[in-house]
């Protein structure tokens, strides 16, 4: 199977995918006003918790939005594994396996399709938040939607891999809660997680967790800083999840069976 | 579809056609061996035990069999969905598991559950289904008004797939199994949820494929009389073994012969009538149904007057004669000892199993109903 079958296929079905979403005003809505619902109703809690005092105002949330866009991915890609399910019941992943379509492409293309969804997402809550107060340099803003762009290619394909590996919403549901929200609490995506701040268990602990890296990274980008070893650590964490998480997705729609 | 499809199917068929020695060339599927246990927590199921199918070009062959039997587990396997869990085939040219793209390239395959999206609209699935064949968009195009056209779905287009009747929806699955012209389709189930005239429309459409463009067809189906009206040849499988195989015609002749059912005055003749009538020239098989004999005969209207005079010579005094030529349904009574009709197997009556032909093909469990012995 050459590239540019590859290619076409991933747009194929990218397309497809696409539509079906934007024909779904709901999820249009939804989508839109997540993110300005976050930065409304949490945002202003925020300056008092994270600022040091004597601290620019606008640092808090330098701090708070990377995390809160990191939320958004982890929370918005994860679960579109209940989509795979209602379209592997509905027969058509059975039928599009059958035809000679590249298998990278049937998971990659629906990939593509949560990254523009996530990144559309992730610029309404970087808008709100300009309008809120947040300053950051615009360098660090399109860095830091690449790493959501990474992000959601590893979770999306991790959650159609798992979703089309159980095949059934309830096993899902709680699999995802269970893994979702000790990932989150334990990446400093609220709270940064330091060696002043927490205890020494919770910091080895927050150490192991990828995202750690890759939320400490993207706080890095949006105090204009690009080159140092926690943005450098944050994208080689970033790439290699991702190179994982396809892997494993890809693996799922060419053995998926039963 | 007299013209169109042909103005198609030659670009499609022509490039990917292998150049295979002679001999394989006139087989379209050559399973053999092919095997599929499935494994869980719960234990395993074996639902498909060694199939061996040979498939010739331009065949149309059924695959006739109750539910649970093994048919969709068979097509999945043949499709490249499932991995046989043992034995080996060559799908339209192509080994199964050793190029499993190759044979999805050259092969269509329409669902027992079919496989569409409610919220797509018809001319969408189709479209993007050819191109899912690299199927170039124009030609795509094509393909769709063809097929449209075909199965009688010209103007719903536009339609949401979610808002199409159940046959409507059905005839969708198979035009997307037909989009590319493949040289081979299996269709699993066709025909259910399909009202008799679309079935009939159906069964033409099936044979044209084959006569005008020399598809060869693999198709699975419960019912008996598509079998028999549709099939070249037809394959019944129970227990997710092949019981069977042959033309309806040489089905019917060569498992139950003719069926002679004798009513009898009384119950306390029965006896004295089966000894009669089990030596009797021509009379395979004996089995009673409380005052009734069913007899399985060869060339069935040139026994019944020796039948008579048998049972008259004994004594027997008979309250009715009746004679049918056999159906698919007896073969499979006759090889199952269940009814396909009804998959309970309790309500059929089953054979008496001592006089059966081939007792060693039936299911232990069905063999103490019914019987008067
Ligand atoms: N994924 C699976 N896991 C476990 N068992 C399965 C699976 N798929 C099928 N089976 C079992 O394998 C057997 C054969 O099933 P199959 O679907 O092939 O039957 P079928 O002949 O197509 O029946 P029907 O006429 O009802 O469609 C059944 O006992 C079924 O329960
Ligand atoms: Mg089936």
């Amino acid at each position: 199977m050459n590239a540019v079958s590859v290619l076409r296929d991933t747009e194929l079905i990218f397309r497809r995918q696409l539509r079906l979403a934007l024909r779904n005003p709901a999820w249009l809505i939804i989508g839109i006003t997540q993110p300005i619902l976050y930065l409304a109703l949490f945002g202003p809690l925020v300056k008092h918790f994270v600022s040091a005092p004597g601290a620019p105002a606008d640092v808090a949330w330098r701090i708070f939005v990377p995390g809160l866009l990191v939320q958004l991915g982890l929370f918005g890609s994860l679960f579109v594994g209940f989509a795979i399910i209602a379209e592997w019941r509905a027969g058509v992943i059975e039928r599009m396996r059958v035809t000679p379509v590249s298998r990278f492409a049937l998971l990659f293309g629906r990939v593509l399709r949560d990254v523009i969804a996530l990144l559309v997402q992730s610029t309404v809550l970087i808008l709100t938040g300009l309008v809120m107060g947040l300053r950051a340099p615009l360098g660090g803003v399109l860095f830091a939607l690449a790493f959501i762009a990474v992000l959601a290619i590893s979770m999306s394909s991790l959650s159609y891999a798992v979703g089309l590996a159980l095949k059934s919403e309830d096993a899902l549901a709680p699999l995802l809660n269970s893994v979702a929200v000790p990932v989150l609490l334990l990446s400093g995506i609220l709270l940064p997680i330091s060696r002043q701040s927490a205890p020494t268990w919770l910091y080895d602990l927050s150490r192991i967790n990828p995202f750690r890296y890759i939320v400490d990274a993207m706080r890095e980008v949006f105090l204009g800083v690009y080159a140092n070893s926690t943005v450098l650590w944050g994208v080689l964490v970033s790439l290699g999840l991702a190179f994982v998480c396809v892997m494993v997705g890809v693996r799922r729609f060419q053995i998926e069976s039963g | 579809m007299a013209d169109s499809p042909n103005a198609a199917a030659p670009a499609l068929d022509a490039p990917g056609r292998p150049a295979e020695p002679s001999h394989a060339e006139d087989a379209m599927i050559e399973a053999r061996g092919l095997a599929k246990t499935f494994k869980n927590k719960r234990g395993s199921v074996e639902a498909v035990r060694g199939l061996d199918v040979t498939v010739r070009r331009g065949e149309i062959v059924g695959f006739l069999g109750p539910n649970g039997a093994g048919k969709t587990t068979s097509l999945r396997m043949l499709t490249t969905l499932l991995d046989p869990t043992g034995g080996t085939a060559v799908v339209a040219g192509a080994d199964l598991r050793r190029e499993p793209a190759e044979v999805r390239r050259r092969i269509g395959y329409v669902a027992q559950a079919g496989g569409t999206d409610g919220a797509c609209t018809v001319a969408e699935e189709l479209i993007t289904q050819a191109q899912l064949y690299r199927l170039g968009a124009a030609e795509a195009r094509t393909r769709c008004a063809t097929l449209l056209a075909q199965l009688d779905l010209d103007g719903l287009e536009q339609r949401l797939v979610k808002t199409l009747s159940g046959g409507q929806k059905r005839r969708l699955d198979i035009a997307l199994g037909l989009v590319h012209a493949p040289r081979l389709v299996f269709l699993d189930e066709p025909t259910t949820g399909l009202d008799p005239q679309s079935r009939a429309n159906l069964w033409t459409h099936v044979r044209k494929l084959r006569d005008e463009l020399g598809t060869t067809v693999f198709l699975t189906t419960h019912y008996l009389d598509e079998a028999d009206a549709l099939c070249d040849r037809i394959l019944i499988i129970d227990s997710g073994r092949i019981v069977a195989e042959g033309t309806p015609e040489e089905l019917k002749h060569r498992i139950s012969g003719d069926l002679v059912t004798v009513e009898l005055q009384a119950e306390r003749d029965t006896r004295s009538a089966l000894d009669a009538l089990r030596e009797l020239d021509g009379v395979r098989d004996a089995a009673l149904h409380a005052k009734a004999l069913r007899l399985t005969v060869d060339s069935g209207a040139q026994r019944l007057m020796g039948i008579m005079r048998a049972l008259d010579a004994a004594n027997v005094p008979i309250a009715s004669i009746q004679l049918a030529h056999p159906t698919l349904d007896d073969v499979f009574l006759t090889l199952t000892g269940r009814s396909l009709r009804d998959d309970s197997s309790g309500t059929a009556a089953p054979p008496d199993p001592t006089l059966q032909a081939g007792s060693d093909q039936r299911r232990a469990e069905t063999d103490t109903t019914g019987s008067a012995r």
